[in-house]
């Protein structure tokens, strides 16, 4: 496993960094923030199922607003329109999150139940150098607890450095490090994983053929990922590398060190977000100021742009995606509006041809798209995969954290509507994940068990 | 069909999907409860002793009910409030989604994920090797398993738009006859394997609800007539 460790030097840190979900704006006014404050402490108390709707949007208002003018007086005008918004896109933004981290959790699950290489145990990472087999559960507890350890504090170590290079603008060497380490999960852990499954299901795939497929996969991955490509490819991309790298992390950590280094690292998230010295908030603040994205390797981006009602004719020649991005960056470069999402957007296309400024009014109703780290992908997937390779084999248990990480996930888009800065993703679900996981395979199971054997239902 | 259900009728609307994952969470909750109930009677019962076990489980069946009745009361509260933070963020009033659907999203929720609970386990070893029913017990297994499936997540569905309708109305007695109809039909599998005592009723109150709730949500046998007949 030695080569795992130099190359996952890089694997590591971006695991850290990615543990954050953002809201995508940059500190907006703060009249209007008061006035955002206000008008949602008039409601009535925060619910669940509600505040999704009410929570993004705001953020993205707020990032509409700004993009106009900038002038408070249109707050009251806007107020009404600001409503809508949060009506119409509220509960869309939850689900444009739920929608890959659930099609990452189906990828993995499903590559755990059906390739066995993933459930065999074939050696353990340097990071997590005391093993597992011990016989006495004391000790067993010992050495999951050292691992955990070692691995936060290499996380931290990671996290630290990435924070120093940013602070200290060595972007090239940070710029460098993440393509060498997304290099290394497109071809490396495709060619690995692609291995396995071809198999698992007895295909016999020649090596010339293989190289050719990845090497496309590889190449327009890198190029998807890092510089420009169609929202959805890179957002596919995303997923598919977390996938991967959860994966490894499931094979490759022992049992009981991955629950404690998912508890930690939650507890981690916690601190590092939201601590005045914590890295990552030092990473967000820093960011923030600069107005400039975040590096797009690191970060799994919703952002759809929404145009409503508007028939183009000169763009109905192009794709209707294509269609969505000529008025987006049109609104962008119209409006010169600082939020996160428009600089990274913008980074990533290509200069399009500018419409008239008539269309300018029309895209008030754009969205901005809700931001969540990469790692917090990847710990979820670990999550459920875990819960399908190890619980006995059991589907109730999967179903159960599956469920218990997406109602995580609405509460944290909750909170972060009621707090609008970076929140961490992780702690809640976990959490919840955990929990579930835990009390599932422990208590229900007999129950059910026992349910299904006489046949009874409840 | 209840995937088909939820394909065309809630994966359109964001908020529902919302509302429905909400409303399996709830299940799960309450299914947690009554098996941590139901585990600590077990553990602290004699595991020899046949019929005390086989009446500690219709207890926790019994007790089990009650619960999900419970959380799904403590779910109407939750959707209540919730609308009223719907209606003050709207712009003309009125929420975009009603409580009917809410009680229909959240009747869905609930029978999803009984179903899947029920199901899940049996459609994977279903996939593997071996005879059904070797040891001398029914052979219809899977085949009445999948149908009872099915009568339950409709059920749940229709107890849904029953329960809420009752909360909203007050109307008490109908609370417990949804209460009551749980009951019964989870009663009515104790008759398994006697499938002829747990399906055919259980069909037959499915029955009753949906027609119950058909004319609770506004239909009637005028508009039934005109849509079968494809009637504008």
């Amino acid at each position: 496993m030695i080569m795992f460790m130099n190359n996952s030097d890089s694997e590591e840190e971006p695991c850290n960094e990615r543990t954050s979900l953002m809201s995508a704006e940059s500190p907006p006014v703060p009249s209007y923030q008061d006035g955002l404050q206000a008008s949602e402490a008039g409601e009535a108390q925060p619910h669940r199922k509600r505040r999704p709707g009410s929570s993004c949007s705001p953020n993205n208002v707020a990032d509409g607003d700004m993009s106009d003018s900038g002038v408070p007086v249109r707050e009251g005008a806007l107020e009404n329109e600001e409503e809508e918004l949060t009506l119409k896109y509220g509960a869309k933004h939850v689900i444009m999150l739920f929608v890959p981290v659930t099609l990452c959790m189906i990828v993995v699950v499903a590559t755990i139940k059906s390739v066995r290489f993933y459930t065999e145990k074939n050696g353990q990472l340097i990071y997590t150098p005391f093993s597992e087999d011990t016989p006495s559960v004391g000790q067993r507890l010992l050495n999951s607890v050292l691992n955990t350890i070692i691995m936060i504090s290499v996380i931290v170590v990671m996290t630290v450095f990435l924070v120093v290079l940013y602070k200290y603008r060595c972007y090239k060497f940070i710029h460098g490090w993440l393509i060498l380490s997304s290099l290394m999960l497109l071809f490396l852990f495709t060619y690995i994983y692609l291995g396995e499954v071809l198999k698992t299901y007895n295909v016999a795939m020649d090596y010339p053929t293989l190289f050719l497929v990845i090497w496309n996969f590889g190449a327009v991955g890198m190029i998807c990922i890092h510089w420009k490509g169609p929202l959805q490819l890179q957002q596919a991309y995303l997923i598919m590398i977390s996938a991967l790298m959860a994966l490894v992390f499931i094979k490759y950590l022992p049992e009981w060190s991955a629950w404690v280094i998912l508890g930690a690292i939650s507890i981690y998230d916690l601190m590092a977000v939201l601590c005045p010295k914590g890295p990552l908030r030092m990473l967000v603040e820093t960011a923030q100021e600069r107005n400039e994205p975040i590096f797009p390797a690191l970060i799994y981006s919703s952002a759809m742009m929404w145009t409503v009602g508007m028939a183009k004719p000169d763009t109905a020649a192009r794709g209707p995606s294509q269609q969505m991005w000529d008025a987006a960056e049109d609104g962008r470069e119209n409006h010169r509006s600082p939020s996160r999402t428009d600089s990274q957007m913008s980074e990533m296309r290509s200069p399009l041809p500018t419409h008239p400024i008539t269309s300018v009014e029309e895209l008030e109703e754009e969205e901005r798209g809700v931001k969540l780290g990469l790692g917090d992908f990847i710990f979820y997937s670990v999550l459920v995969g875990k819960a399908a390779a190890t619980a006995s084999g059991d589907w109730n248990t999967t179903l159960a954290c599956f469920v218990a990480i997406l109602i995580g996930l609405c509460l944290t888009l909750l909170l972060l509507a009621v707090f609008k800065k970076a929140l961490p993703a992780l702690p809640i679900s976990i959490t919840f994940g955990l929990v579930f996981y835990f009390s599932t395979d422990n208590i229900v199971r007999p129950f059910m068990d026992t349910l299904a054997s006489h046949q009874l239902y409840i | 069909p209840a995937l088909g259900l939820f394909l065309f009728t809630i994966a359109r609307d964001p908020l529902r999907i919302i509302i429905l994952i909400a409303g399996a969470f709830f299940w799960l909750v309450s299914l947690l409860l009554s098996s941590l109930i139901w585990f600590i009677a077990v553990k602290a019962s004699d595991p020899r002793d046949q019929p005390l076990q086989k009446g500690l489980l219709i207890f926790g069946v019994m007790f089990s009910v009650l619960l999900q009745e419970a959380f799904r009361f403590l779910y109407y509260k939750l959707l209540r409030k919730a609308i009223e933070g719907l209606v003050a963020l709207s712009e003309d009033g009125c929420s975009p989604i009603s409580i009917q659907q809410m009680a229909y999203v959240a009747g869905v929720g609930f029978g999803l994920m009984s179903g899947a609970f029920s199901m899940i386990n049996l459609l994977a070893d279903a996939l593997g090797p071996g005879t059904v029913g070797i040891h001398g017990d029914s052979q219809l297994y899977f085949l009445t398993s999948a149908f009872m499936t099915m009568v339950l997540i409709f059920l749940h569905t229709f107890w849904g738009i029953l329960f809420f309708h009752g909360c909203e109305h007050r109307r008490w007695w109908e609370i417990t006859a949804v209460v009551v109809m749980h009951l019964a039909v989870s009663g009515s599998t104790f008759c398994n394997p006697l499938y002829v005592g747990s399906l055919v009723p259980s069909y037959l109150l499915m029955a009753a609800a949906a027609a119950w709730a058909y004319l609770l949500s506004g239909g009637s046998a005028q508009n039934l007539r005109r849509f079968l007949l494809c009637k504008s």
